[in-house]
């Protein structure tokens, strides 16, 4: 007898209501591609343009913990605002951000990143002056590479000091798509 | 990077949902399955976190499913359970053997609740105790054995 996909979504449903997920994750559609959301109780803690679930749920499992499931409600509110982003309707989030397991310079670095309003652009050396540290800008360019929550804290709208994109997690034409969509100038 | 010891809890989920909710809708019918299955996937992730290694992930999830199973025939027949123990008949009702069962060693339980609750072959019950067919059917004659003795004493 197989298993209802109903009752597959009521399980799911159950375990992200009662708290007992220590992370739930989804993979939505996007104009950039397919995207791997997830959150803890404490809000979103990654967003990953590898949408391959088994290499993220056990990443997942070893930051937060082994109750790890594909759990749509979990990442409801991000796929809301994400959605609206994409359409142009929204120009900041205000969904709650987990960062408790990134370190001080970089937690740092992303607060500065998340000040860069829709359809600006800044640079590395910028970011890193208004971070504290002027001489910073490789480092920068790390946290920047490794920035778990990409769209909502905006690394695509941080560029070369000449102007040139450099480098992006989801791949260049990714980054110059949001940039397009936030009306840029490029 | 090592491995984990135990799985995210969506691959144990995706690798034992089906045969759960096969094995529950044959032992309480289809309908209080639903409630069953629900219900032991949350029993087994308050407990997951717990769990010190994934080797017997599958005896582990069919014991729980056995434990719901029990629960829910309860709640649906409660007579069911006033009875006489089930003394003369080769295959006790899975309420009667899991009550009886809960006092023999671990491998021992899984194989009696598997074999005379669940009905699985001893094939099957080998991969759940990640041991052999020959050994599995050994764990529950054993444990029948057992049972036997305590009624007995």
């Amino acid at each position: 007898m197989t298993l209802p996909s109903s009752l597959d979504e009521r399980f799911r449903a159950a375990a992200t209501a009662e708290g007992l997920l220590d992370a739930g994750y989804d993979v939505i559609d996007s104009p950039v591609g397919p995207l791997f959301l997830a959150a803890t109780p404490r809000g979103v803690c990654r967003i990953s343009y590898d949408a391959e679930p088994e290499r993220q749920e056990e990443q997942l499992a070893r930051a937060y913990g082994l109750r790890v499931l594909r759990a749509p409600r979990a990442v409801d509110e991000a796929k809301r605002e994400l959605d609206d982003y994409f359409e142009g309707r929204r120009t900041a989030f205000e969904l709650p951000l987990d960062l408790e397991l990134v370190a001080p310079f970089h937690r740092e670095v992303l607060a500065e990143l998340a000040r860069v309003p829709y359809g600006e652009t800044t640079t590395y050396g910028t970011l890193a002056a208004q971070a504290g540290r002027p001489a910073a800008a490789r480092a920068v360019g790390t946290v920047m590479n490794r920035n778990p929550i990409p769209i909502v804290l905006p690394c695509h709208r941080v560029v070369g000091a000449n102007g040139k994109l450099v480098g992006y997690a989801g791949g260049l034409h990714v980054k110059e798509a949001l940039l397009r969509l936030e009306g840029a100038m490029l | 990077m090592t491995t984990l010891a135990v799985p995210p809890f969506e691959r144990f989920y995706d690798a034992h949902r089906e045969e759960v909710f096969g094995l529950l809708a044959r032992r309480v019918g289809r309908q209080a399955a639903e409630d069953a299955f629900q219900e032991t996937f949350l029993r087994a992730l308050r407990a997951y976190d717990r769990l010190d290694h994934g080797e017997h992930l599958r005896a582990w999830v069919l014991t729980i499913a056995s434990r719901v199973a029990i629960d829910t025939l309860r709640r649906k027949r409660p007579e069911a359970l006033d009875g006489e123990p089930a003394t003369h008949d080769e295959r006790p009702v899975l309420a009667q053997l899991e009550h009886l069962a809960d006092e023999l060693p671990p491998t021992e339980r899984t194989a009696v609740v598997l074999r005379y609750g669940f009905d699985l072959d001893y094939a099957d019950i080998a991969a759940a105790l990640g041991s052999t067919p020959e050994a599995a059917r050994q764990a529950a004659s054993s444990g029948v054995r057992r049972l036997r003795q305590k009624e007995l004493s």
